[in-house]
């Protein structure tokens, strides 16, 4: 196991959850799109950081999970107050801002 | 020579103390009395200047309070001042004196106006003074353009002073573009002048024209710019139409500004550059021919008028048509003469008519009508008037009348002078028409009318003096005339005695017509009305010359303004229209790119992410 796969599996990741953001339909299915794309990065510095030996990388992306934690929260708090006052979280819906 | 100072800040300080205080401006007779104190020391100082210039004791031309208005690079600058000369010292003198009489006489004549508006009234009044004054004192073109300016707001304030009637506000407009229409003129005259001789002196473009260093076209083109603004001014045909119109001021206004002072202030500025006048012939003939133009068809319309105050606005413009006509053939002196003498006799005219016109509240002679007996004072003042404008022996009139003839003769101008006397016995059968028909004629007028107060029938009573025995003023002409840097060389002109002997026989047999077809009733005024039908439909129409002028603003100006519009509309506002346009369809395809749905943002900030991948990878 190399470097290589590990970001490529990484980059995999990162395309399947901005995939998911662009095509799903529900708030919480894009939530869930970029939270995998966060998780993508995450995967690819802590690679990095282990291929060259270095601890930083991994301290660094325990931060980040410790923040990713605190958004997520705030981001379903969110929705969950679309989905009470406009009675729905498909995101077609909500537009809105259109110019 | 602080005297010269003393006569301009007299008016200017009152105008500026009346403007600026509104306490003082809406007392209303207080303003009035300080209006008259700064008149009457402006006047006092003004006599005293000229004293020495009158007795002629050997006193100068002086150029005095000078200042450098604007320094020019590489020449001399413009400068400022005062020129106190025989012209100019005797001119002030006339003005601040009419000024005061009229002031005076406006306290009982304006009485029933408010407060306010009398403060108003003798601020306007201060205002003119002041500008009248300017013009007459100035030692250059630059600073009498000024002044002239000045003098025609006075005039276009003190003309609409009643604005609440439409007919003042449309007579004050009237006056202030016809003015205005010959003032371009003036403006191009002065500036050409300026270009070939490098100053605006009157005493340094004398010296330039005589030593030849100024001729040719531009100092006709010049002299021609300003003749045509005197035109404006003084009232000469064709821009004679704004004068009767103006009649719809206060009458004390039009006693000092249409008959005295401003109207004249064209024949004073032609007097002042007569020099120049005198090295342009072909201009000088057309002066003259203008002048004897002005003088007969203002006399023939005032035939026919029945208004008092147009009667004597159309006296006016021929009379001024006389005085031009005189600088035209050379007599400068005579012109002057003659303004002096017109503005005693006419002031007098018109303060005796705004004395009848107060008692009977009408302006139609032939509403008025015996009230010769009920108001002596005023009859006998508009008599001594009526006499003088006529020319008869011995008022001023005869004589100033008689110096004008003699000049024009003396020009070699033998059929002008033949219709100038003609014009002479019009002028005495006109006057001699509204006195008798106004103050002896067989109507009683209504409102049982009364003589006037003292302070109208004193100033009045002054004019009165002075328009009689104005002629004794005769020899003192000659010594302001040495005294002047306007002096024209003089020339040894004896008077035929048939000059005399004509005018007079026209006067008379013009009071005589007058006589006897208004008062003894020998002539039917009404058959001979009906006999010259047409004639009297053309001077009823004043010759057309409102409705040429109309004619020219309906096509010319509204053609031009409406082609300009239609560019202006069309072409200006139609590219500025054309690109909001554009703006607007573009803006409209771009707004759909806001859907508003979240998802729709996220591809662009996809692809950003992808462009700033590129960029790294190629970078």
């Amino acid at each position: 196991m190399t470097l290589t796969h590990l970001l490529l599996v990484a980059a995999a990741l990162f395309a399947i959850g901005l995939f998911g953001m662009l095509a799903r339909r529900h708030a919480i299915g894009v939530l869930l799109s970029i939270e995998l794309m966060f998780n993508a990065v995450n995967l690819a510095i802590v690679s990095i950081a282990w291929s060259r030996g270095l601890a930083t990388g991994v301290v660094l992306v325990l931060f980040g999970i410790a923040i990713t934690v605190a958004e997520a929260a705030i981001g379903l708090a969110l929705v969950l107050l679309v989905t009470r006052v406009r009675k729905t979280a498909v995101l077609d819906d909500l537009h809105d801002l259109s110019g | 020579m602080t005297l010269a100072l003393i006569v301009l800040a007299g008016p200017l300080i009152v105008f500026a103390a009346i403007a600026c205080l509104p306490p003082l401006r809406r007392s209303g007779r207080p303003a009035a009395y300080v209006s008259i104190a700064g008149i009457g020391a402006s006047c006092a100082a003004a006599m005293a200047q000229a004293a020495p210039f009158l007795r002629g004791a050997g006193i100068e031309a002086v150029r005095t309070a000078e200042v450098v208005w604007a320094p020019i690079a590489g020449a001399p600058p413009i400068r400022f001042g005062l020129l106190v000369d025989g012209l100019s010292a005797s001119m002030a003198v006339l003005v601040a004196l009419v000024a005061l009489l009229v002031q005076v006489y406006s306290l009982a004549y304006m009485a029933e106006e408010k407060p306010a508006s009398l403060g108003r009234y003798y601020a306007y009044h201060a205002l003119f003074a002041f500008a009248m004054l300017g013009l007459v004192l100035s030692h250059n073109l630059l600073q009498t353009y000024v002044f002239w300016e000045l003098v025609g707001l006075g005039s276009y304030l003190l003309i609409g002073f009643w604005f609440e009637r439409p007919a003042a506000g449309r007579a004050a407009q009237k006056a202030f573009w016809t003015t205005r229409l010959g003032d371009v003129g003036f403006a191009i005259g002065i500036v050409v002048l300026w270009g070939a001789a490098g100053t605006f002196s009157f005493s340094e473009l004398f010296a330039r024209a005589s030593g030849g260093a100024l001729g040719g076209t531009a100092l006709a083109v010049g002299v021609a710019g300003i003749y045509l603004g005197a035109m404006g001014k003084s009232a000469q045909a064709p821009f004679h139409i704004w004068l009767p119109d103006a009649m719809e001021g206060p009458t004390p206004v039009s006693a000092l500004i249409h008959a005295a002072t401003m109207v004249a202030a064209g024949v004073y500025l032609m007097v002042r550059i007569a020099p120049l006048l005198a090295l342009t012939p072909q201009l000088a003939s057309a002066v003259f021919a203008i002048g004897v133009l002005t003088a007969v068809l203002a006399a023939s319309m005032a035939l026919v008028e029945n208004d008092i105050k147009r009667i004597l606005a159309f006296s006016t413009v021929s009379q001024l048509g006389f005085m031009m006509a005189a600088v035209g053939s050379g007599g400068a002196e005579a012109a002057y003469f003659h303004l002096t003498t017109h503005a005693f006799f006419k002031a007098l005219l018109f303060l005796a008519a705004g004395s009848l016109i107060h008692a009977v509240h009408t302006n139609d002679i032939f509403r008025m009508g015996r009230l010769a007996r009920r108001m002596p004072v005023t009859a006998a003042c508009f008599a001594i008037g009526a006499l003088a404008l006529a020319g008869v022996v011995p008022t001023s009139g005869f004589f100033s009348k008689d110096e004008i003839l003699a000049a024009v003769l003396a020009g070699g101008h033998p059929i002008g002078f033949a219709i100038l006397v003609a014009v002479a016995g019009m002028t005495a059968f006109y006057i001699g028409r509204a006195f008798f028909v106004a103050l002896l004629g067989a109507h009683d007028a209504e409102d049982q009318p009364h003589e006037s107060p003292p302070a109208m029938t004193l100033p009045m009573i002054v004019l009165g003096i002075l328009a009689l025995a104005g002629g004794a003023l005769a020899p003192a002409f000659p010594r302001l005339f040495e005294a002047t840097v306007s002096a024209l060389p003089a020339h040894e002109a004896s008077t035929p005695i048939f000059v005399p002997i004509l005018g007079t026989a026209a006067a008379a047999a013009g009071l005589a017509i007058a006589w006897a077809a208004y008062q003894r009733g020998a002539l039917d005024p009404g058959a001979v009305r009906r006999a010259a039908h047409p004639i009297v439909t053309v001077l009823e129409r004043r010759f057309y010359v409102d409705d040429v002028f109309e004619a020219g603003y309906r096509v010319v100006y509204l053609g031009v303004s409406s082609a300009v519009g239609w560019f202006d509309r069309y072409v200006v506002d139609g590219v500025v229209n054309a690109v909001t346009w554009g703006t607007w369809i573009l803006a409209g395809r771009l707004r759909t790119l806001q859907s508003g749905r979240v998802q729709d943002a996220l591809y662009f900030v996809a692809g950003g992410l992808l462009l700033l991948a590129w960029l790294a990878w190629t970078g």
